[in-house]
């Protein structure tokens, strides 16, 4: 029986180019000028017909309007629209909705959203232009992207990736929003024309256009056509806040209801007629080539039909997976290391400390004079040295991607955080033009920055498999190949050098980070200290590295924020006023770091071997501080109490789901930090499933957390990323406070027992 | 009684078991695990695929009342027996289980990809105790969640047994 995910999109057939010429394929609409926040005016123009009728053409299904690609608008008023985003649980659909129909003035009751096809008609410029336009937090996301994306970018050109928290900062703010307004003015024209009544006069409410003086109302649904056929405007007047009807709202998320019955199909629920399963040992070492394999033994095992060798990997396809499986675990493939056989995490740590002791920067940033600070008399000096391990991203469904090549053309569904980069990269694995690959995205079962099909090898796979097989098959990792096959966070370490004065104010900061990528515009420097310095050298192991949520400011948000609670150990002062004090009086991040500290009674007495930790750390826009209450058990592992965190993402759009992302980060922060940890031995990843990577469950995950929104009205931040990285350090931080040792390599486990 | 018969395997067998209160008669190797008979044979997906070595619970279902991770049961051992997923959680008239009811109420999804396993879990402890304790519910509810939804997973729990879930639910903004 034939499983459509996703019935009004199913399959997404190769169209014909858009245009004879190649390479540059303009958007539905650029966007000009800056953006106002809360109300106001986007300068937006409208350009370049041809991608709006394609989207009309992947869209309407002959009682309906598609308007500038992004939506339609049904004869009975059902208003759908289509985000050119994934959403893998971060609530991004939900939040794409609420900003385009509150702009619309559509009933909420009557709004769909689905996933946009993947392709051009659906490219993202806002995305684009948000990337370009914002240096706080996005550079890692836009490092996982091929050159060939990163050469797009840089002309603005087509983006349709979810990542750097960037759906309702970019796209809802500049794309949706505009959207929305624009089909409203468009619906008021087509009704002053039918009722013969000034615009003036017309108001809009429930998917209806209203003269009050008349008592007269006209349906969307029934201007739907006429609207259609007028011009847009690409700059219409925005809501304000206090005019908002769905933004801001804590709007039940629309994927919830199909998620608790078992009716939601992710990639790997998939099933077609004929379809084969497959799946894959590559490379224990990675780097590594399949030497040789003798497939008799899998070929034995009921059920099996094919053996395929790949440069690098071998892949066994039957008619079940258990049964592929079972083939593949009868093989006996002989790998090589890739000359990689001596290396471990050990090695790679060795590494990184003499490239910090002896190699040059790859980039520095900061100012003034450190090496003056460092000198001046009186200065106390205080160093620490971090460490922390790969991470895996765990996400809880397996890696699984079908294919079906037929006639040429090559067929893909699964979960992929960008839908146009998978059909290049798979285009150029199978050999073919990137025009004879269609993909139909699917739902996924969580990402965290792992589906980037740039930073996986299962796109170019799935290709390869295809091609050589007659019938669809859906390869499905094992737990055991994602967990050895990552692109993990990378392994990392840091030292830091700080001189205080007589007042204990830091009078210098340095700090020397290594890792695979210099990723300094990961951070953003928060403290006010007069002389900064920091440096950035770049070791690069064997592994796949790749962002992991929130890229690259886990680490660095574990490095700065353990190193200021330690220079205010060192200063003699409270670890909140001592942060406190180098924050810009009236500053943001002040009004974030007093709101926590103030919700979660910091300073009030605690019971004996309980301590609070504090940490902030802004990343993707939006900023946060996080309390931690923890304690340590009797096994020595740490046992988290209660947390709290404070949050200003300027605006918030869902705030039911802004606390579920904040809190879920909080979470997955805490379990990195306790006992999450990917090593490497000779060369191959020492971990293979959830018995050896741990990951937190729910009796340590602390029942209470207290998340509160700062609604500052800033330029909006991301959500589904900034709640992870300060939860690391405050723990930590919470355990030196709780038993007076400080831990500086994570995982935690049981090193903070006294 | 529904048969399964287009098995490919040349050493299957069948096994007579029942699903969702319908009986159904499988044609499978022995030592397939039931969750890729239900998932493959019965194309029933909403019971998902996690680990494979019963470490996170995504493939939980009832065997006989009982929770189980049916990525590690062999298809041989669980001939007669009656097995309930997530798709038989509903009643015959479509109303959702009072569990999954306080599952959309809490909001707890996120990916949702562990859900299906999480009920089934949640689903099990309140049968087996009536009203857990937050202790029982920390002991019984081991399924990993990578989205971190388990303040919510509490908070729907305790909303479905009647218990208010002031004292464990996360606290929202200016509340």
């Amino acid at each position: 029986m034939a499983d459509n995910p996703n019935p009004d999109m199913d399959v997404i057939e190769p169209a014909a180019p858009p245009r004879k010429k190649r390479g540059i394929v303009r958007r539905a609409f650029l966007v000009g000028s800056a953006l106002l926040v809360g109300g106001g005016v986007f300068g937006v123009h409208w350009s370049d017909r041809s991608a709006n009728a394609r989207a009309k053409a992947l869209t309407e299904t002959g009682n309906d309007h598609n308007f500038l690609s992004w939506m339609k608008i049904a004869e009975d008023d059902t208003v759908t629209v289509y985000s050119p985003h994934i959403d893998f649980g971060q609530g991004t659909h939900t939040a794409m909705g609420q900003m385009l129909a509150d702009e619309l003035d559509a009933d909420w009751s009557k709004v769909k959203v689905e996933q946009a096809p993947a392709d051009l008609a659906f490219a993202n410029a806002a995305l684009g232009r948000g990337f370009l336009a914002d240096t706080s937090g996005v550079p890692g996301v836009i490092n996982a992207l091929p050159n060939a994306v990163m050469a797009m970018l840089a002309r603005s050109m087509p983006l349709q990736i979810t990542g750097g928290s960037s759906a309702v900062r970019f796209t809802g703010q500049v794309g949706m929003r505009v959207v929305g307004a624009s089909v409203r003015l468009a619906l008021i024209e087509e009704a002053a024309d039918r009722l013969g009544v000034p615009a003036s006069e017309l108001t809009t409410s429930d998917s209806k256009v209203i003269h009050a003086k008349s008592g007269k109302s006209l349906r969307y649904g029934e201007l739907a056509a006429g609207a259609a056929e007028r011009s847009l405007t690409g700059s219409p007047e925005l809501k304000t806040r206090k005019d908002y009807k769905l933004i801001g709202k804590p709007i039940p998320r629309i994927d919830i209801p199909a998620k608790v019955d078992g009716s939601a199909k992710y990639g790997i629920d998939l099933i077609l007629p004929d379809m084969r399963v497959a799946t894959i040992a590559a490379a224990p070492v990675r780097g590594g080539k399949l030497v040789s394999v003798d497939e008799k033994p899998a070929l034995a095992v009921a059920g099996v039909e094919k053996v395929i060798r790949l440069d690098d990997a071998v892949v066994v396809v039957a008619k079940r997976y258990w049964q592929a499986l079972k083939g593949l675990q009868a093989l006996s493939p002989q790998f090589s290391d890739g000359s990689h056989g001596a290396l471990s995490s050990e090695t790679v740590h060795a590494a990184q400390v003499k490239l910090r002791e002896t190699g040059k920067p790859e980039g520095e940033a900061g100012d003034g004079d450190v090496a003056a600070a460092f000198g001046a008399p009186g200065a106390r000096v205080v160093t620490a040295d971090y460490r922390v391990p790969f991470l895996h991203h765990a996400m809880m469904e397996p890696f699984a991607l079908t294919g079906h090549y037929k006639d040429g053309k090559l067929t893909l569904w699964g979960g992929l955080q960008d839908p146009l980069t998978t059909r290049t990269r798979a285009a150029e694995a199978a050999g073919l033009d990137v025009d004879a690959v269609a993909f139909n995205p699917m739902i996924m079962g969580g990402g965290f920055g792992r589906r980037f099909p740039n930073v996986t090898e299962i796109v170019d796979q799935i290709a390869v498999i295809a091609k050589q097989v007659p019938y669809p098959v859906k390869l499905v990792w094992s737990r055991e190949e994602e967990v050895r096959h990552g692109t993990y966070r990378p392994q990392s370490s840091s030292q830091f050098k700080a001189a205080l004065d007589k007042d204990g104010r830091i009078a210098a900061w340095q700090a020397d980070y290594v890792q695979s990528d210099t990723a300094e515009g990961e951070v953003t420097f928060i403290y006010d200290i007069p002389a900064v310095s920091r440096r950035h050298f770049k070791y690069q192991s064997n592994q796949n590295d790749g962002p992991w949520r929130s890229v690259n400011s886990t680490q660095f948000g574990f490095y700065n924020e353990s190193f200021m609670d330690e220079l205010a150990k060192e200063a003699g002062e409270d670890p909140y006023q001592f942060r406190r004090k180098h924050l810009a009086e009236g500053s943001r991040h002040r009004a974030v770091l007093d709101a926590v500290a103030k919700r979660s009674g910091w300073g009030t007495p605690l019971p004996e071997g309980v301590g609070r930790g504090i940490a902030i750390v802004e990343s993707f826009g939006t900023i946060v501080a996080e309390v931690v209450e923890a304690t340590v058990k009797e096994d020595g592992r740490p046992k988290v109490l209660k947390a709290w965190a404070v949050v200003d993402c300027g605006t918030t759009v869902n705030p039911l789901n802004a606390e579920a992302q904040i809190a879920g980060g909080l979470i997955m922060g805490l379990s990195s930090a306790i006992g999450e940890e990917i090593t490497l031995d000779k060369g191959a990843v020492v971990q293979s499933n959830f018995n050896d990577y741990e990951i937190i469950r729910l009796a340590d995950a602390p029942p209470m957390i207290d998340v509160h929104f700062i609604e500052s009205g800033a330029k909006i931040g991301g959500i589904g990323e900034p709640g992870v990285p300060p939860a690391t350090p405050a723990l930590a931080n919470a355990l030196f406070a709780a038993t007076g040792k400080r831990v500086r390599t994570l995982p935690l486990r049981d090193q903070a027992k006294v | 009684m529904q048969h399964f018969s287009d098995h490919p395997g040349e050493q299957g067998v069948a096994i007579d078991f029942k699903v969702n209160g319908r009986q159904v008669s499988v044609e499978a190797d022995a030592d397939t695990p039931l969750l890729w008979v239900l998932r493959e044979d019965l194309e029933m997906t909403g019971t998902k695929f996690g680990c494979g070595i019963a470490a996170c619970g995504a493939c939980s279902v009832h065997v006989d009342g009982q929770i189980t991770r049916s990525c590690s049961v062999p298809i041989a051992d669980i001939a007669g027996k009656s097995v309930t997923t997530i798709e038989g959680l509903k009643s015959a008239d479509g109303t959702l289980h009072a569990v999954q009811q306080a599952w959309i109420e809490a909001q707890v999804p996120q990916c949702g990809y562990c859900q299906s396993g999480q009920i089934m879990a949640a689903v099990a402890l309140i049968e087996r105790t009536g009203s857990p304790s937050d202790e029982q519910i920390d002991e019984a509810m081991t399924n990993i969640c990578r989205c971190g939804t388990y303040p919510r997973i509490r908070k729907a729990i305790l909303a479905a047994t009647g218990k208010a879930a002031a004292a464990s639910a996360p606290a929202m903004g200016d509340a």
